[in-house]
């Protein structure tokens, strides 16, 4: 039987709360994973973590409106956050901003038409000696030049795709 | 001042962690805090409380539940010592919350690790781990029968604010990150109204320190009312940007001279809450009671355009304020306004003495600490290069003259 993407949310979310406890402190934990697995926390996650937890959906709408990591509009697989504080913005963020939008062809905040590529702001990611720093989903790039930004997008893309497909088939 | 404590090497190198904790648990409850209030040890997050005083008035506290909670949520722009210390000292840190745990009679441990260093996650998880198997953590801890402690990580998503430590106990009961009033201070209605303590990665390393060398060892370093070293995050325009350890006391200038930064025009000191310090104050010293900071060093070159570094500071701030009280969140609006007529070159003196004023009112009326620093930046800059502010051509407007000029 074909699983609904909406019926496989409901299972997680239960999974999530029972595991981790029907409590509100759970709260933050259980939408860490909703977007981590789902790229968002739309409204359909958020009035489901609602009747898990017993509390009220604007409540958990509160919560995901506050934090920069939680999005409420689906977010491409690879979220490239550019830490644009002042050490960074230094040692040359600038340049790095300029590229990213034209290899991505998209603008800050905005995700690629095919859903690969979200490009965020971010606030100092404490890699402020060794500037400009990317963080690429959770994975951190320092002293990011615009050259690197090409290779930093390949290699993302080769994790999915036509690619990662004939790598896997080649493993098995 | 002990030069042997300056300089990359950190102290936390070549302390033993399973000692610290064995001499600790061989001590009464009382006999720790006594041991930790002799060393002077003060907060290491930039507040500067004292830690002895935090972990007796929660050791007081009655209650069914205490929580130790370590604030790794190192969100500070130029601060990223407690990074380091949590990659490469994470024993020392996790058995500073066992010897908290001990001695404020609190059996949960919680590190709230912000979520910009989710790839740490793993490996801490793993020294958690190592640490449950070897007895350090767990139902009876190195075998002394009814001493439970275990640490839990959790997670933060993105706010700058939840460094605040009411606010990080919002987040962990799975709120907003929006401050509190206080008091009530957490170490008497902290996570889930119960007692808490929340101290800094740092702190938790040196309580480790202190345990394995001794109280007299950490207050000889350091200053009168400053005890201890400090570790700073140092990075901007010099050569050998990176993480430090210095006594504290040490002036602007030696830690420049240290840190490659000779011919700096400003250094910002504590971050974006913290305060810009011009070069004709290079003989100040970094300490609670001169500059205070909970780390972070950032150096101005000879070229940099401090209205830049203004505009990056309120950007910051504009992005990062809770939006509960009006004097932050509006407040920070309006002085970024400012900066970007200055930049246009269309602020007056009077309205720039306004945003002066209006920056003073912020640091009396906003509810929490990121509000009351929020126009630090701001106001040092202001105060030393007012005249490198004022005046300023629009670029479009000084093209046009300059085309104007040339012309035969």
């Amino acid at each position: 039987m074909l699983i609904t993407e909406h019926e496989r949310l409901k299972q997680d979310i239960a999974i999530w709360s029972e595991g981790l406890g029907r409590r509100r402190s759970s709260l933050l934990p259980i939408l860490q994973a909703i977007q981590r697995k789902y790229h968002r926390v739309s409204n359909l996650a958020m009035q489901m973590v609602a009747d898990a937890l017993g509390i009220h959906p604007s409540e958990v709408h509160s919560v995901v409106s506050f934090y920069a990591f939680l999005d409420e509009r689906p977010t491409g697989r690879f979220v490239l956050r550019l830490c644009r504080t002042v050490s960074c913005h230094m040692a040359g963020k600038a340049r790095v901003a300029q590229q990213l939008r034209n290899d991505l062809q998209i603008q800050f905040g905005e995700t690629t038409p095919d859903g690969d590529f979200t490009l965020e702001w971010a606030n100092c990611l404490g890699m402020c000696d060794q500037g400009p720093a990317l963080l690429v989903n959770d994975e951190v790039h320092t002293k990011v030049t615009p050259a690197d930004v090409h290779h930093i997008i390949e290699s993302c893309r080769r994790t999915f795709g036509l690619h990662a497909r004939i790598a896997r088939e080649a493993r098995t | 001042m002990i030069a042997a404590s300056l300089g990359n090497k950190l102290t936390f190198s070549e302390v033993a962690p399973d000692v610290a904790l064995a001499r600790a648990l061989q001590m009464s409850r009382p006999e720790i805090i006594a041991e930790i209030s002799a060393a002077q040890l003060k907060g290491r997050g930039g507040a500067g409380f004292p830690t002895g005083v935090k972990w007796n008035l929660a050791a007081a506290a009655r209650s069914d539940a205490k929580y130790v909670i370590c604030n790794a949520d190192e969100g500070e722009p130029g601060t990223f010592k407690d990074r380091v210390i949590l990659s490469e000292h994470a024993d020392l840190v996790f058995t500073g919350m066992t010897i908290g745990g001990y001695a404020i009679g609190a059996s949960s441990g919680i590190l709230y690790l912000r979520g910009e260093y989710t790839y740490l996650r793993e490996r801490l998880q793993r020294v958690l781990a190592e640490r449950r198997k070897g007895g350090l953590l767990g139902r009876a801890i190195k075998g002394k029968p009814g001493l439970a402690f275990d640490i839990e990580i959790r997670m933060g998503s993105g706010a700058y604010v939840c460094g605040e430590e009411t606010a990080l106990i919002e987040s962990l009961e799975g709120h907003r990150g929006e401050p509190r009033n206080r008091p009530p201070f957490p170490v008497d209605t902290g996570f889930e109204h119960r007692p808490s303590i929340v101290n800094n990665v740092e702190t938790f390393a040196w309580v480790t320190c202190i345990f394995d060398k001794s109280a007299g060892w950490f207050k000889a370093i350091g200053t009168a009312r400053s005890a201890g070293p400090k570790v700073l995050s140092v990075s901007g325009d010099c050569a050998k940007p990176g993480v430090y350890e210095v006594p504290f006391g040490i002036s602007i200038a030696e830690l420049l001279d240290l840190v490659g930064g000779k011919g700096a025009r400003a250094v910002q000191i504590g971050g974006a809450s913290g305060v810009c310090v011009p070069s004709s104050d290079f003989h100040r010293s970094i300490a609670f009671e001169d500059v205070a900071t909970g780390g972070s060093v950032i150096v101005f070159g000879k070229e940099r355009d401090m209205l830049e570094v203004a505009h990056n500071f309120l950007e910051f701030f504009t992005e990062e304020s809770c939006g509960q009280c009006t004097p932050c969140r509006e407040g920070s609006r309006r002085l970024l306004d400012g900066v970007e007529q200055l930049h246009r070159g269309s602020c007056s003196t009077t309205h720039l003495d306004d945003l002066c004023a209006l920056g003073e009112t912020m640091q009396l009326a906003s509810k929490c600490g990121l509000g009351q620093s929020a126009p630090n930046v701001f106001l040092s800059i202001v105060a030393g290069f007012r005249n490198e502010l004022l005046g300023r051509v629009p670029a479009s407007q000084g093209a046009a003259e300059k085309a104007q000029k040339e012309l035969p």
